[in-house]
């Protein structure tokens, strides 16, 4: 397992005690309703926020622990970092957006091109639309090629159809990385489709209940797409 | 029309306003993004000049520059010569005068900047100061041209604590605000006339070039 999170943190409303850990070039998808706590959650992956108590740690390198008073600043956890609705600085172009952290450009032209944003590159993110300016901000957090990719409900303010396609998008270029990948979402189908595991968050914990109903196949499927979607959702505690 | 006090003021008016925004902002942000204990007491002594008379702040001066004051033994020590009664005795005197005018507009615009451009920053591997650089003022630059503008025109309005720091001696510290004074005092109403006529376009245009900066 080479990402491995223990993670407390007392909120106004409840305790987030969560554990997991997702193996390189796997897509841990954290779900749950809104106010459950996934944000905080990935916000103290990147070092946004901090945990009252726990450990996050990338293959051998420690990210945060508590008992030995460690917690790098973001800035030293070297994250692709994609955030609910646009984050894009609005004085730069989009390709000046993308390559904004980039070490090669040759990967930001070529990110661009295969999110179709080699048109746009000299437009400003007010001048795109919402799906063109969340495909800018994914093409931002892996040109700097990232040892952790987070996304935090990167899609949830765009139309269905938009999403749908940026999911596949997503999935697909994601699928060729090696890096892990925490997706946060609301959406059940969207953590099951990008999800290698689903882990459903309720009030700041892991609803293992929950967790086991979305994983079970609705009543009639073969004993077949039981196993193939029981082997997908190989569930990350 | 006398020129040279106009010039004088134009010329004290642009080298504070330099200074000052190359104080103000990295303060203003600093006030913007961090707390600590104390904050407010600092903050509230930054912006005292707001509250006091000029010529309080003048007097005040008037002993910090001289020569016994501590700013003025630093720089006698430094530079020599004395900092009373020269340019550059009211230009550090404009500065004290005119930095909350400069802060308040500058801090206004950073916290006008949605915070997740700076947390945007921060993931994607920025320091802090390299955050500043390369995101805040960029995003902010309409509202520090328009403290920059307040501030000019602050500071070319200047009176009470240039008197009192500068005297009013010709081609040094006779700025256009004490020559005006002066002509007055001496009833040469027809020069006031045109030293005071020509502030007013200038104050104009500024202000509707401030109105344009802030209005996004």
């Amino acid at each position: 397992m080479s990402l491995t999170a223990v993670l407390k943190k007392k909120t106004r409303f409840f305790t987030i005690d969560v554990e997991f850990s997702c193996p390189d070039g796997q897509t841990v998808a954290l779900i749950g309703p809104s106010g459950s706590g996934k944000t905080t959650i990935i916000r103290m992956l990147a070092g946004l926020e901090t945990p009252d108590e726990g450990r996050i740690v990338y293959r051998d390198r420690v990210f945060f622990d508590s008992s030995r008073n460690v917690n790098l600043p973001p800035q030293k956890r070297k994250l692709g970092y994609v955030f609910q609705d646009y984050s894009l600085f609005p004085h730069l172009t989009l390709y000046g957006n993308a390559a904004f952290a980039a070490h090669d450009r040759s990967d930001v032209d070529s990110l661009m091109g295969f999110f179709g944003l080699t048109a746009l590159r000299d437009r400003k993110p007010h001048q795109v639309s919402g799906g063109e300016r969340q495909r800018c901000a994914v093409c931002q957090a892996l040109a700097r090629n990232p040892q952790l990719l987070l996304l935090d409900e990167p899609f949830s303010a765009l139309d269905v159809v938009t999403r749908r396609l940026l999911r596949n998008e997503l999935k697909k270029i994601t699928e060729t990385r090696t890096f892990p990948v925490v997706y946060v979402t609301h959406d059940v189908t969207e953590a099951l489709f990008i999800g290698n595991a689903v882990l459903p968050i309720v009030a700041g914990s892991i609803d293992r209940e929950w967790m086991e109903r979305i994983t079970a196949p609705a009543a009639g499927t073969d004993a077949r797409t039981k196993a193939a979607r029981t082997t997908k959702l190989t569930l990350a505690y | 029309m006398e020129l040279l006090p106009l010039y004088l003021s134009a010329k004290l008016a642009t080298i504070a306003t330099l200074i000052l925004i190359g104080i103000a902002a990295p303060l203003a942000y600093w006030l913007t993004n961090f707390s600590w204990r104390g904050k407010s007491l600092v903050e509230a002594l930054v912006n005292l000049p707001i509250a006091l008379p000029p010529t309080v702040i003048g007097f005040y001066l008037l002993f910090l520059l001289g020569p016994k004051g501590s700013v003025g033994m630093v720089w006698e020590s430094l530079f020599g010569g004395t900092l009373l009664f020269t340019f550059t005795g009211i230009v550090i005197a404009s500065i004290f005068y005119s930095l909350p005018f400069a802060i308040q507009p500058i801090k206004a615009s950073f916290e006008k900047i949605d915070p997740r451009l700076k947390e945007s920053a921060y993931v994607l591997g920025l320091s802090p100061a390299a955050t500043f650089f390369r995101v805040i003022i960029p995003n902010s630059i309409n509202g520090i041209a328009a403290a920059a503008i307040l501030v000019f025109l602050h500071t070319m309005g200047a009176f009470g604590v240039v008197l009192m720091v500068g005297g009013s001696i010709a081609g040094e510290t006779r700025v256009a605000s004490i020559a005006i004074y002066e002509a007055v005092e001496s009833m040469q109403y027809e020069k006031a006339w045109a030293l005071s006529l020509a502030f007013i376009p200038i104050g104009y245009c500024f202000l509707l070039l401030v109105n344009r900066l802030t209005r996004k």
